[in-house]
């Protein structure tokens, strides 16, 4: 029993169909959990008042925008190493939502900038770094979009994940260096002790699993879409072959 | 691999090769930005670096899709495919090649452009240093999205999209050097982290760029 015989196409329906109800229905519980502690029953801060709250929202929308990367470089390497067919099309599965993610990260970041900084937006490090992601995340889909064949699609797309996360990680030391930061520093770290008090931090942790689940989720549906888009189109072709 | 420098370059500097397009659009570019934002000197002084970087780039930018869609298009690229020169060395050699004639030229045109723009006279050195220090980078990276996008039709929209993020840190740092000549400060350190782009760009990206060319021209 391996990881790899999930390559093989019907063996990933059949465990994504087994898997999803129960990714969906935890995702649910996480984040109804996760937002609704933290919006009804954490104190306001004592600085920030209750818009403190769009943290719970905010926070994970930032994680998930960020490893839905992670995930898609490391699908593009099974991609290119081992042709495994469906390591594509998670890769191609995972970047709208991490699009999507990355959107709402911005909005709930200007949103709550708004506020506290009194500015929709800054040219602080961490806010330039996430438009630069999102600007690699465009160009990453309209780069699937654009090729016609499939494989060659997936291959080119897969080398521009490799190079383009280079440059992202590159693009984000040169806004340090560009740029002083107007953003606090990070909510969660494994290296520190504690960087906000745990009255806030464990519903942020639900809602942070609550949203790695309904990535999880939506990558599943999502890349069982592509892999029926897939079908029909071989279909097709075998179709005209015959007519 | 000489030869190849050499074809390329007199297809280039020949009529019809595009040479001097990027340096008219860099000069049309910083003549259109005093009408853009009014012609008060001191204004001009302090953003001349970064416009004289960003339209350096752009210029860079805009003779891309020749780089390698000409040659695509009448079948050279399926020789240098398949011919005993390795096909990162060859796309290594086309780099340098629009380097030195969209590159270079640019570079030594900024100095005059930025007389044009009140550039304050103690940046004019460190602007040529920062732009013959960056330009390589732009040129390898440039390569590698004409090499991603060689195959698509009408790809030259989605070079940009491609291209310009991967600019964002050689466009950080040169600008940065630039800005900080002008005004005086120390440029060392933004000028070695470009340097180590453009290196770093140079030893890496034709690897990258063979890879995504063999990929479509398969």
């Amino acid at each position: 029993m391996s990881l790899w015989e999930y390559a093989n196409p019907v063996k990933f329906l059949a465990l994504s169909a087994r898997v999803q109800p129960f990714a969906w229905a935890a995702a649910a519980i996480g984040i109804f959990v996760g937002l609704a502690w933290g919006f009804f029953a954490t104190p306001d801060d004592f600085r920030q008042g209750s818009t403190v709250k769009i943290i719970y929202i905010h926070v994970p929308a930032a994680w998930i925008a960020i490893n839905a990367w992670i995930m898609m470089l490391v699908a593009s390497l099974v991609w290119l190493v081992r042709r495994h067919h469906v390591s594509a099309l998670a890769a191609k599965a995972a970047a709208p939502v991490g699009l999507v993610m990355t959107v709402i990260g911005l909005l709930t970041g200007a949103i709550w900038g708004q506020p506290m900084w009194g500015t929709w937006w800054a040219w602080d490090p961490r806010l330039t770094s996430f438009l630069i992601l999102f600007l690699f995340y465009l160009g990453y889909i309209a780069l699937w979009e654009a090729v016609e064949d499939p494989d060659t699609a997936a291959d080119l797309t897969s080398v521009l994940c490799l190079v383009g996360s280079v440059f992202a990680l590159l693009s984000r030391y040169a806004v340090l260096f560009w740029s002083q930061g107007l953003h606090q520093g990070a909510s969660l770290s494994l290296d520190k002790e504690e960087n906000i008090s745990n009255v806030f931090w464990l519903p942020l942790v639900v809602s942070i699993g609550g949203f790695t689940l309904l990535f999880l989720a939506l990558v599943l549906y999502r890349t069982g879409t592509e892999i029926a888009l897939r079908r029909t189109r071989a279909l097709g072709v075998r179709l005209d072959r015959h007519t | 691999m000489i030869a190849l420098l050499v074809r390329d370059l007199r297809l280039a500097f020949r009529a019809g090769g595009g040479f001097g397009l990027g340096l008219a659009f860099f000069l049309i570019l910083v003549v259109l930005v005093p009408f853009s934002i009014g012609p008060q000197s001191a204004l001009l002084a302090s953003i001349a670096p970064g416009i004289l970087w960003l339209g350096a780039l752009l210029a860079c930018l805009l003779s891309l899709d020749r780089l390698l869609a000409l040659d695509f298009e009448d079948g050279t690229l399926d020789v240098l495919a398949t011919a005993p020169l390795p096909l990162e060395a060859a796309l290594a050699v086309k780099g340098l090649a629009h380097w030195i004639t969209t590159g270079l030229p640019l570079v030594l045109a900024a100095p005059v452009l930025g007389v044009l723009l009140n550039l304050p006279a103690q940046g004019f050195g460190w602007l040529v240093v920062s732009l013959v220090l960056g330009t390589p980078a732009l040129s390898m990276i440039g390569t590698f999205g004409a090499a991603l996008t060689v195959g698509i039709k009408r790809g030259g929209l989605l070079m940009s999209l491609l291209v310009l993020p991967l600019y964002v840190p050689t466009l950080i740092f040169g600008a940065e050097a630039a800005r900080r000549g002008a005004v005086g400060m120390a440029v060392e350190t933004p000028l070695l982290l470009l340097a180590g782009i453009s290196l770093g760009a140079i030893a890496l990206l034709p690897f990258a760029a063979a890879a995504a060319l063999r990929m479509t021209i398969r």
